[in-house]
């Protein structure tokens, strides 16, 4: 009988590929290392699709597995298409620089009536 | 009654002239645009002709009713009106008067109003004036009445306040625009009563109603409507207490106050209540009421009269002087004598505005008549045109005035609900008008010349003699006042018909029975023996000979005294001025009752809406603005969580994604 990896580490590998890539995406500055953070966290989400696929003998995980893979992949050649357009623009991918859907200035408070 | 397909025409070429001039009448040229205003009336003018010619060719008066219906208005229940037009003897007269009339005004303003920036503009408010005047006059039922009526207090507004950048005369429109709303309120009430009572508002379906049924409506309940029509009439007509705003209408240009504040819109409430004669019927109390306050408001219209200077002013008050007379007339049951009086009185009122209207225009906008005077050389045409339009107001014998307003103070004394005091003050205020015109006429036309602008050279500064237009709708008009009064001769001229072997021409009152079928039985006003029709009434006491005799000697004494005053001196008004220095003083501030109504009416009026404006409106803002301010307070509390970077917003995900499993592991 060949060595079974038990489901729990298969889990824990899951999770802690998607806490890396979450924490990536939460304090990195550079916008193609959070992409890659997001990678890092579809992936971890992909290695307990197929743990649990095994443990449960059912092929939905496997297949949801490839989509994502395939969605991932739509997603980052997009990303990817962004982020050369950005740097293009402006010659900087750190987050903080693109903040252009907020609003420019506090508009005066309206004084209060009476 | 008898169909027929071309009665629309009639308001309709009015209507076409107005959507012409004023959607691109500013882009055409002047002569295009006169040319379109002018035919417009006029070939109304000769569809009005031809339907008259088909009236009077059928034979039995009764039927001799013109009808056409276009489509159905309001079709709701019992509510159905219909968008239909009559042309009886009543409607056919009116509609002739209007187009005739307002043919030549039309004319005569291509002549006046040729140096006008907004040319076009005006063309397009007469012809839509007419287009609503003869939708009031031509309608078959109360409701189509009243959207003309309302149609030419809208045009009366626009051309009251013609040159709207002078603030006096936007605002001399807009109080009679709110004068007449006050009057519309009382005519919207009767005719909601009417419908009530009717359950429809067609004139002969009315008449009908009540021909078979004279007891369905109470004597109470038609002295109220009568009441609240002749509010309406009083709003439209400028009678006591709705006249001030008459005076000032005098604003807008010349030709419109010949059109509409003296020929036409103006007798629109005197139309109204001839052409309700069968609802006054039923109420001596409404009749009574109307003949009171016309021959009221005759007698105090001549008063103010009497000490004016400006030109047009003299001549409003003199309108609203004779449409007192005409309301006299209706109030006393002599419709047709009103309806009589109504069209000399188009004539010669038509003829001495537009004979100011030359006088200021020649004199460059000159009103005041103490700076007129010696424009018998200057203007012979309107010299003489204009004194063939006084003779004819004071009714010199033989002329149209003469023949009318001799027929109404008659009837005044004699008609169904005569009385010697509207007789008394009908002859009082002749006199008076006698006076007043024998005054504007002495001092505006003859002596020396006052005036300030030279007859030299030419120049911005010299007399413009009228053009031929003018002066053509002058003479027809002059024309007009003379011979106009020989279609209704009263029948007291009977008797010396025969003596002079004239029988067809004179005694036969041709205007009275052809309006017959409108009003009923003609009132002979011959001597007894001659009312041989069973059912008229036959007067006694004062003769109708006696009462012309006695008005035409107290004529003669108002002239002298004119004449004595006045003749050659401009400055005759310092005689009554120093005779009666208060009367003067209040007469010329035409009894100060603008200020009375400012005082009662405005002022409060004023002082509500402040009130209302300042405390109870700002109050609601307050706290409507108190909700605002607190839906403020709340998106500010969360404008800190925008605040644009990226992170925030995954690390707010992030904490509420956690949060919610943490629960979800915790249920």
């Amino acid at each position: 009988m060949p060595y079974e990896i038990p489901t729990i580490h298969v889990i824990l590998l899951g999770a802690t590929l998607f806490t890396i890539g979450m924490i990536g995406v939460l304090v990195r500055r550079n916008m193609l290392v959070i992409l890659m953070g997001i990678e890092l966290m579809l992936n971890g989400a992909n290695v307990v699709f197929v743990g649990y696929a095994r443990l449960l003998g059912d092929m939905g995980g496997h297949i949801w597995a490839l989509s994502i893979m395939a969605v991932a992949a739509c997603e980052i050649a997009i990303g990817l298409a962004v982020l050369v357009t950005l740097y293009r623009d402006r010659r900087t991918l750190d987050i903080d620089d693109w903040q252009l859907l907020k609003e420019k200035q506090v508009p005066k408070e309206p004084e209060f009536p009476g | 009654m008898t169909e027929i397909n071309y009665l629309f025409l009639i308001p309709l070429l009015p209507l076409l002239g107005f959507l012409f001039n004023g959607l691109i009448g500013r882009n055409t040229s002047n002569k295009l645009v006169s040319l379109v205003g002018c035919l417009a009336p006029v070939a109304s003018f000769a569809v009005a002709l031809i339907g008259f010619q088909q009236l009077v060719g059928i034979s039995t008066p009764s039927a001799r009713i013109l009808h056409q219906e276009l489509y159905e208005w309001i079709g709701s229940g019992i509510f159905n009106i219909k968008f239909s037009l009559i042309l009886d003897p009543l409607s056919v007269v009116m509609a002739l008067i209007i187009t005739g009339i307002g043919s030549l005004i039309h004319l005569y303003s291509t002549g006046y109003m040729h140096e006008d920036k907004s040319y076009a503009r005006y063309f397009a408010y007469l012809n839509l004036f007419l287009f609503f005047m003869l939708v009031l006059v031509l309608a078959d039922n109360l409701l189509l009445l009243f959207v003309g009526w309302e149609g030419v207090g809208l045009c009366s507004y626009l051309l009251i306040g013609f040159w709207f950048d002078d603030l006096d005369k936007a605002g001399a429109g807009r109080k009679a625009f709110i004068v007449n709303r006050i009057g519309d309120l009382g005519f919207f009430i009767g005719m909601a009563l009417l419908f009530w009572l009717f359950k429809t508002l067609n004139f002969g379906e009315i008449r009908n109603a009540i021909a078979q049924n004279p007891a369905m409506i109470g004597a109470g309940t038609a002295t109220a409507i009568g009441i609240l029509l002749f509010i309406g009439a009083a709003g439209k007509s400028s009678q006591i207490p709705l006249y001030v705003w008459l005076p000032d209408a005098m604003a807008g240009p010349t030709p419109v106050s010949a059109l509409i504040h003296a020929a036409t819109m103006v007798t629109a409430g005197v139309y109204m209540v001839a052409r309700m004669n069968c609802i006054y019927a039923l109420s001596p109390v409404a009749t009574g009421l109307v003949a009171f306050i016309g021959a009221l408001t005759v007698f105090y219209a001549a008063t103010i009269s009497l000490a004016q200077n400006d030109i047009k002013k003299v001549l409003a008050y003199s309108t609203i002087s004779q449409l007192g007379y005409m309301f006299v007339a209706v109030g006393v049951g002599a419709y047709a004598a009103g309806i009589f009086h109504l069209m000399t009185h188009a004539f010669f009122k038509a003829l001495l505005f537009l004979g100011a209207g030359a006088v200021i225009h020649a004199l460059a906008g000159e009103q005041d008549i103490r700076r007129m005077g010696g424009l018998r050389e200057k203007l012979p045409v309107t010299y003489w045109t204009f004194f063939i339009g006084v003779m004819a107001i004071v009714g010199c014998p033989f002329l149209s005035g003469f023949f009318s307003k001799d027929e109404i103070i008659w009837y005044a004394y004699a008609g169904p609900h005569g009385h010697w005091l509207l007789w008394l003050l009908a002859v009082a205020s002749a006199v008076l008008t006698m006076f007043y015109m024998m005054r504007l006429w002495f001092v505006a036309f003859t002596g020396e010349y006052r005036g300030s602008v030279d007859s030299g050279e030419p120049g911005a500064n010299h007399l413009h003699p009228p053009s031929g237009w003018m002066k053509f709708a002058l003479i027809i008009l002059a024309a007009g006042s003379v011979l106009s009064g020989y279609v209704g001769i009263p029948h007291m001229w009977k008797s010396l018909a025969g003596v002079l072997g004239l029988q067809n021409l004179l005694g036969h009152n041709h205007f009275e029975k052809f309006l017959q079928p409108v009003f009923g039985t003609p009132l002979l006003s011959g001597r007894a023996s001659m009312g041989a029709v069973p059912g008229a009434f036959v007067p006694t006491g004062l003769n109708n000979w006696s009462s012309m005799i006695i008005t035409l000697n107290l004529l003669v004494v108002g002239l002298v005294m004119a004449w004595a005053i006045y003749f050659r001196r401009p400055e005759g008004d310092e005689t009554f001025q120093k005779s009666l220095p208060g009367l003067w003083r209040l007469l010329q501030d035409k009894y100060r009752i603008d200020e009375v109504y400012g005082l009662i009416f405005v002022k409060p009026l004023i002082a509500t809406g402040k009130f209302l404006d300042q405390r109870i409106d700002m109050g609601i803002t307050a706290v409507t603005d108190f909700f605002g301010y607190c839906s403020y307070l709340f998106g500010r509390g969360f404008r800190s969580i925008q605040d644009g970077h990226m992170q925030t917003y995954i690390m707010a995900m992030t904490l509420g994604l956690i949060i919610f499993v943490l629960l979800m592991a915790i249920i």
